[in-house]
């Protein structure tokens, strides 16, 4: 076995059973990034608002999620909730280990959207009489995503690759079914080159998304002039690799 | 119940809008920590009457006019705006930042709309009018403020006069009563000060109550009936544009206006 087999790699890529783990792990992503967008929006406005408990609790929770590994956050929900009679499916648990995740990083960037955007543009609005909710929903949120594109691409690509920890807890995605694969004909390169693929198609589809958007949301600061401070510069949200 | 209750009853219920004045406040005081942004403020502004504040920087004038829409709340005393009190209840507020707009330093507009979606987005959110409606209202203050022909553009592709322009009709599209400037021209490059200038001044000959924080003299001079010169939180005088660059009676309004007249 002292060679790599092109054409068994490439049997490995167009596999039914890979392709359905594919599947999987964009389900998984797909969910987590809407779970966490919903959960990651709450925990921010909770750490933006003036009530001080409040506050610290959304500020407890991501400084706990960031700062222990996604894969003990899986483990932990998947092996030791158990144990405290609290017992979800696989799929479930999966679930849930990477929306509470991933909701913590999502939270700050939506707070450094948010927080980017001026005052005065807030100020205007109120002086408009525009309600509250046509303030969110018309003027701060547009121009706060439009901020928060670039970090949320960022979280959203390793979120992608972070998918394949859940393989840990038996969850059959791409990562899981390429072990499987692997383990059932030893063709260790061969099939990992199938899955690296996976992952790297995956994440450039993502990249031309990501870039679609940012130019469709960017459009009409293209010619910003340099006296109206509408964009102070974002607080780079740190979005480093989970693991 | 006789005829001559029943109009009494309605004097009360409606008192004579003439005599209310357009704002009116009375020991307004406003804090920031140790800070001491307004002191002891009482302001009475008439319908109609056109007023500007000036003063030396960090003098109260932005939180002053800031505190008559309840952009800034202020910590004690009375503020009414058009007989309506800003007592910190919601419905008050609503009803007082109906009846006046406000113009910024640094204009303000909304970056991702177009000119006519920053002017329309209110009458049909706040107003409820139709979209047809409110670009017709658009239309007719932008051709007022002369730049019809940029509705299409969005803000950053246009002069900072421009922008300003756009942020008066913008402010105007809501119909107030009592328009707010806060150093309108000050963010401005020297010759777009004068469209702007403009502008305002034609807004002044419509007869619109106007309270303005500005730094151009040439315009107070011109347009104001009345100059409230701040000092420290406090108003300091208050007197018609000639009396007050004439003889300005405190020390410190003369030194303010030895440095700005040259």
């Amino acid at each position: 076995m002292s060679h790599f087999s092109p054409t068994a790699a490439v049997s490995y890529f167009f596999n039914y059973f890979l392709m359905k783990g594919v599947l999987v792990t964009i389900g998984l992503t797909v969910a987590a990034v809407v779970g966490g967008l919903i959960l990651g929006m709450g925990i921010a406005l909770l750490r933006m608002s003036s009530n001080p408990v409040l506050a610290g609790a959304a500020r407890f929770y991501i400084w706990f999620f960031r700062g222990t590994p996604l894969l003990i956050q899986l483990v932990v929900i998947y092996s030791g909730l158990p144990q405290l009679g609290i017992k979800f499916s696989v799929i479930t648990c999966a679930l849930v280990g990477l929306i509470l995740n991933e909701a913590a990083y999502l939270a700050e960037i939506v707070r450094s959207g948010f927080m980017a955007v001026s005052a005065g543009q807030r100020e205007a609005a109120w002086a408009l009489s525009l309600s509250p909710w046509v303030t969110f929903r018309r003027v701060t949120l547009p121009q706060a995503f439009r901020l928060m594109i670039p970090p949320l691409g960022n979280s959203i690509n390793s979120l992608l690759k972070a998918t394949s920890l859940a393989s840990v807890i038996s969850v059959e995605e791409l990562m899981r079914r390429s072990d499987m694969l692997m383990q059932e004909h030893f063709q260790i390169l061969e099939v990992y080159a199938a899955a690296t693929a996976y992952y790297l198609i995956l994440t450039s589809v993502w990249d031309a998304v990501q870039r679609r958007l940012e130019k469709h949301f960017g459009r009409s600061s293209a010619a910003k002039t340099r006296r109206v401070a509408t964009s102070a510069p974002v607080a780079p949200a740190s979005v480093e690799a989970r693991a | 119940m006789s005829e001559m209750s029943m109009s009494m009853e309605a004097a009360t219920m409606q008192p004579q809008l003439r005599d209310v004045p357009a704002v009116r406040m009375e020991a307004v005081y406003k804090h920031y920590g140790d800070f001491t942004a307004l002191n002891q403020v009482d302001l009475k502004v008439a319908r109609g009457e056109k007023i500007v504040v000036c003063g030396p920087s960090g003098s109260g004038k932005s939180t002053l006019i800031r505190c008559i829409n309840h952009i800034e709340k202020h910590d004690e005393g009375l503020i009414f705006v058009n007989g309506v009190e800003l007592d910190h209840q919601r419905k008050n507020i609503d009803a007082v930042r109906r009846d006046t707009g406000m113009v910024f330093q640094s204009f303000n507009l909304f970056p991702h709309m177009t000119v006519l979606e920053n002017c329309t987005l209110a009458p049909m959110t706040a107003n409820g009018m139709s979209e047809a409606e409110a670009k017709d209202l658009a239309m007719h203050f932008l051709t007022k403020v002369r730049i019809p022909d940029q509705a299409e553009k969005f803000p950053g592709q246009l002069s900072g006069g421009q922008q300003q322009r756009v942020a008066i009709a913008r402010a105007l599209c809501m119909r107030p009563k009592i328009m707010l400037f806060d150093e309108p021209t000050s963010a401005l490059d020297p010759e777009m000060v004068k469209e702007v200038l403009e502008t305002m001044k034609k807004l002044a000959e419509e007869g619109m109550t106007m309270l303005c924080v500005t730094h151009e003299m040439g315009f107070a001079r011109e347009v104001a009936d009345r100059i409230v010169f701040m000092n420290e939180g406090k108003v300091v005088e208050q007197a018609a544009p000639e009396e007050f660059f004439k003889h300005p009676k405190s020390e410190r309004a003369r030194t303010f206006l030895d440095q700005i007249i040259h």
